[in-house]
């Protein structure tokens, strides 16, 4: 696969600029963080590294994941069983979180969201994409997913079972999307590059490859 | 710890309460039938944690609802699932 070949869909990439803090919550979001750092429970140095490592992660982790379970039986089922430590294995780490891996095949789909909040598996895969964090999204991928589905392009048969995940409490989530056929013999490289940040959430199901 | 309450593929109803502290269980869910998928780990409950160290601790499950059980007019496949995390505390034996 060259360069050429890979497409991006600026429409599902696209993310709002941030704006000025103006709602009393922003301004207090800011005094917070001020008086944690003045009484010592971290430093600003620690803040940046943090930042700094959630702005080094990205769905090319996850993607290298993936790529690395596809051609490999073993790890996949550990990446199943045991998410986190299959996941700290190639290197990563989660702390402080429990990570679930769920696998589509055939005749099941997974799909990913946090209804009351929006929960993500940020240290691994970046920033969450905007929609993700919408409330139509979050309202709806719980009561109508097919519908929703069908809207990022995601058209499923009835023999297919949908599975939504509500990301409520302590763990967080990513999807383990098919291997496409026509991919024997590709390296762990390429198998990568066909990963896309929304095959992990459960928003895009068909992978690139020789179809 | 203690040894879990409950075990995969047992059914468990979710509590339908409203604690007047911050709880992560979604009002769509409280009152709803599923079974126990797995047994998560033990995490620091919400509802007390915001006013302490972490403390104290609480087993996590994941439990599977039919979408049907969840919304009357659901209009997609009988089968479709959805799967929560609740803390042990909000479930109970359900027949």
């Amino acid at each position: 696969m060259t360069d050429n070949e890979h497409e991006h869909d600026h429409a599902r990439t696209f993310q709002p600029d941030h704006v000025e803090p103006t709602s009393e919550a922003a301004r207090l979001g800011l005094a917070l963080r001020e008086l944690l750092i003045e009484a010592g429970h971290y430093s600003v140095d620690e803040e940046q590294a943090m930042i700094a490592a959630m702005q080094g992660a990205s769905p090319e982790n996850g993607a290298k994941i993936v790529a690395h379970a596809w051609t490999n039986d073993d790890y996949k089922a550990r990446l199943l069983d045991d998410g986190a430590n299959a996941i700290r294995e190639l290197g990563f780490d989660l702390e402080p979180y429990e990570f679930t891996v769920m696998e589509n095949t055939k005749t099941v789909h997974n799909v990913i969201v946090c209804t009351l909040c929006s929960c993500y598996p940020r240290s691994l895969l970046g920033m969450s994409p905007a929609w993700y964090k919408s409330s139509n999204y979050r309202a709806r991928i719980v009561r109508e997913p097919r519908a929703v589905l069908a809207e990022f392009g995601v058209n499923l048969s009835d023999g297919v079972e949908v599975r939504v995940h509500d990301s409520t409490a302590e763990l967080r989530y990513m999807v383990l999307p098919e291997r496409p056929t026509g991919t024997d013999g590709w390296s762990q490289e390429q198998l990568a590059a066909l990963v896309t940040r929304d095959s992990l959430i459960g928003t895009q199901r068909e992978l690139g490859g020789d179809k | 710890m203690s040894e879990p309450k409950f075990k995969p593929g047992q059914r468990v109803r979710i509590a339908d309460r409203t604690p007047l502290t911050h709880h992560r269980v979604p009002a769509y869910a409280k009152g709803k039938v599923g079974t126990v998928e797995r047994i998560c780990g033990v995490h620091g409950d919400p509802e007390k944690y915001i006013r302490g160290p972490g403390e104290p601790m609480q087993r996590v499950y994941r439990v599977r609802i039919p979408q049907i059980e969840l919304w009357g007019s659901y209009s997609g496949a009988p089968k479709d699932m959805l799967e929560i995390e609740i803390f042990e505390h909000w479930l109970e034996v359900a027949t």
